[in-house]
């Protein structure tokens, strides 16, 4: 059928995005000022897209491994407390990362409480520092991404599928190879390849649990060459270092990367008959028992010892929560105004528009931008007094990907189901996001509000680069403390920190959903 | 009233032509097979489908480039003539304007559809809340309220019971004599066009025939629409 009308245009989400791309091709451009290109690769940055690769690949792998039984287990069991499992599966996303760092210190730390059973049993402690520390906390965030996606799967199996495999009796290993193995097969590829581009630019993770010359990633290095040796012109070069490994892993994982799971999971109950064995029962109990241990009790550990330690914490703390919320509420703005009238445009267009903007997002880095505009900036003004706009902008620009993923497909229904209402009663422009558009996507919007404000409330990144003591968020507070030993005043404040990305995300969303229901 | 000169439409291999005048206050059942274009030809007339050549005259002006918006046109499609985040008052409103506040004799003319309607006291209603029934109703008001000389219906109550659809034609036409439109309706039903159309399109063939009285078309139909209605 010929194009119908449409009662928008897009037009602003055209300059939208057009900001989108100047702003990081400024960053491109900043870095190319400065990157020389006869320096040359040496054994520091050689080692640093060593570990790079190694831990991306290692927590990629890991992750999905472990999610594999761990969702299955999620799947064919019922029992009490299994939603709430299941939505937690979706807290760390919106965790600060180092908050779940300080977390993991407490329970495989050195001395944290795996350390003291086995110390107890007089076993050698375990050290989580370096390469198997930022696996483990690479783990402890992707795990629950990818049972998500794996329960999803599981999920889109049609009940009967079940019913049949009951009737015919099959033995667990035949219906792990006619049911679950095809499902595995389609779902693991993109899980994996997701995980490990968000490995690929990890950074606050490096920064408190590797930073060793031997557990250096690109991302940590750019900071370290701006920060402790200001060379500019290295960090531009591995800038570019990091832009063409992202890039192109990104590029090639864009193809196989799935859909970002939203709701909390398991809308719908499926019979199982099959697994009903004692052993089964009792493996999968303890799968999930495990699985729910590694993820809750390093948040139980911030939140016993950020009790006992919030009355240590300093006003520095306090002073910079505020400025963490006003940069999360920037940030929110601004991911508004760019993410609402570009999911306009792209639902406007054939499918498949917004998988370019999520390039753009997995592959520029947070630092590789901050060292650009730094760059371009700093004969201009001061790139210290404009670090809190710059961190919130940043943020934005983080978060837009996930925003338009969970943005666009409401628009677009809310256009495919009323668009052609709106242009029979001649509601156009301004008028259309007022009354459709706007409130069909009110629920969305106030996720993707509620997921860009928790992400920038936690952001451990580019505000580390230009950070001086007085323009400080609550992540880097912390992080200070944490580097000063102050263990108390940092555990209060990482249970300060947490309490903030939840409330933030928490009123974002519901803010949305009462809004979608009055 | 409604001149269609030469039109025709083309969508992938599908084709429909239709050269014939509609006269003004005349109620039109559009009759046919399924896939004929029944719907195809009210949406050219609505400006949702487009009109590869020829000309739409409505009341002496040409309408065949002009907007959806634009036209003096009302049309209730099959489903979705509501917006189901909006309260009942709210939705007949935006047939008036498209703004926040109303005047207090724009407000009145919303609250007086409602009340012909039959909808009284469920103003403030979402149609989530309302049966099929009411749901029609609400929309008949805003089309009430828009008051376009041509009223387009594409099967609105096709979803409804045959007792309620029955009521939903006899207010449908009470309405229209109110205003004095003109209406064209898609039917399947027979009935339908002996309770409430004067004359008859019969689509078929890809060529939307000139409309001829009702009554003499359903007592002699050509053969065409002799196996059409069996």
């Amino acid at each position: 059928m010929a194009r119908s009308p449409q009662p928008i245009t897009g037009a602003g989400g055209r300059i939208a995005a057009g900001c989108v791309v100047a702003l990081v091709v400024l960053a491109f451009a900043g870095i190319a000022l400065r990157a020389e290109p006869g320096r040359g690769i040496g054994p520091a940055e050689w080692s640093a897209i060593r570990f790079t690769l190694v831990q991306a690949v290692w927590s990629a792998g890991l992750s999905v491994l472990l999610a594999v039984p761990l969702a299955r287990a999620l799947a064919r069991r019922r029992f009490a407390g299994q939603s709430i499992l299941i939505t937690l599966l979706g807290a760390p996303f919106i965790l600060p990362v180092i908050v779940a760092v300080l977390g993991l210190l407490a329970i495989f730390g050195r001395n944290g409480w795996v350390n003291e059973v086995l110390g107890f049993f007089g076993l050698p402690g375990i050290s989580v520092y370096g390469l198997h520390g930022v696996v483990l906390a690479h783990v402890f965030f992707n795990l629950p991404l990818a049972t998500r996606l794996l329960l999803q799967g599981w999920q889109s199996m049609p009940a009967e599928r079940f019913r049949l495999a009951a009737q015919l009796d099959l033995p667990p290993w035949m219906i792990f190879r006619t049911l679950e193995w095809p499902l595995l097969k389609r779902i693991l590829p993109g899980a994996a390849a997701l995980i490990f581009v968000i490995c690929l630019t990890s950074f606050a993770v490096a920064l408190t649990l590797g930073g060793g010359p031997r557990s250096t990633t690109i991302e940590l290095a750019i900071y370290q060459a701006f920060r402790f040796n200001f060379d500019l012109s290295l960090a531009a070069f591995l800038s570019v270092i990091q832009l063409v490994i992202a890039g192109s892993a990104a590029l090639i994982a864009l193809w196989i990367i799935p859909d970002i799971p939203q709701g909390a999971g398991m809308d719908r109950r499926v019979t199982r008959w099959d697994a009903r064995a004692g052993w089964q029962r009792a493996t999968d109990a303890l799968i999930i028992t495990l699985g729910a241990g590694f993820l809750l009790l390093p948040l139980l550990a911030v939140a016993l010892s950020g009790l006992a330690g919030l009355s240590e914490v300093p006003l520095s703390v306090w002073r910079a929560a505020w400025t963490s919320l006003w940069v999360a509420g920037l940030s929110i703005l601004v991911m508004l105004a760019i993410a609402l009238p570009m999911a306009g445009w792209i639902a406007l267009r054939a499918r498949g528009g917004a998988e370019a903007f999520g390039l753009i997002g997995l592959s520029a880095s947070p630092l590789m931008l901050g060292v650009g505009w730094f760059i371009l900036l700093n004969p201009v003004l001061d790139p210290v007094g404009v670090s809190l706009p710059v961190t919130a902008v940043v943020n934005a620009l983080m978060a837009l990907p996930f925003a338009l993923r969970i943005i666009v497909p409401a628009v677009r229904g809310a256009l495919e189901s009323y668009g052609r209402l709106c242009i029979a009663l001649d509601i156009r422009g301004f008028a259309a996001w007022r009354w459709l558009i706007l409130p069909r996507s009110a629920a969305a919007t106030g996720f993707a509000a509620g997921l860009t404000g928790a992400l920038s409330v936690g952001d451990l990144g580019v505000i580390a680069l230009f950070a001086d003591p007085d323009r400080t968020t609550l992540p880097l507070q912390m992080y200070r403390l944490m580097g000063a030993y102050r263990v108390e005043a940092a555990a209060g404040a990482a249970l300060l920190l947490l309490v903030m990305a939840l409330a933030v995300f928490w009123i974002c969303d519901r803010g949305g959903r009462w809004h979608a229901a009055a | 009233m409604l001149r269609l000169e030469g039109v025709r439409i083309e969508q992938g291999g599908f084709s429909l032509t239709a050269d014939f005048t509609v006269r003004e206050g005349c109620r039109v059942a559009v009759i046919g097979p399924s896939g004929a274009g029944k719907s195809t030809l009210l949406g050219a007339i609505a400006g949702f489908v487009p009109v590869t050549s020829g000309r739409l005259i409505c009341e002496e002006t040409d309408i065949t480039a002009a907007a959806p918006g634009a036209r003096p046109v009302s049309m209730l499609f099959q489903d979705n003539n509501l917006f189901p985040h909006l309260t009942v008052a709210r939705n007949v409103a935006l047939g008036l304007r498209p703004v926040l506040r109303l005047t207090a004799e724009e407000n009145a003319r919303v609250q007086a559809a409602i009340e012909r309607v039959g909808l009284s006291g469920m103003e403030d209603r979402r149609p989530g809340d309302l049966s099929g029934g009411q749901q029609s109703r609400a929309a008949l008001a805003r089309v009430l309220v828009r008051d376009r000389p041509l009223v387009l219906l594409d099967e609105p109550f096709a979803a409804l019971g045959p007792a309620l659809r029955r009521e939903m034609l006899d207010l449908v036409a009470e309405l229209i004599s109110d205003t004095g439109a003109t209406l064209m309706m898609v039917t399947h039903a027979p009935e339908d066009v002996r309770r409430i159309a004067d004359e008859v399109i019969f689509v078929e063939g890809g060529i939307a025939h000139a409309p001829g009285p009702a009554a003499d078309l359903l007592k002699n139909p050509p053969p065409a629409l002799r196996a059409y209605l069996g």
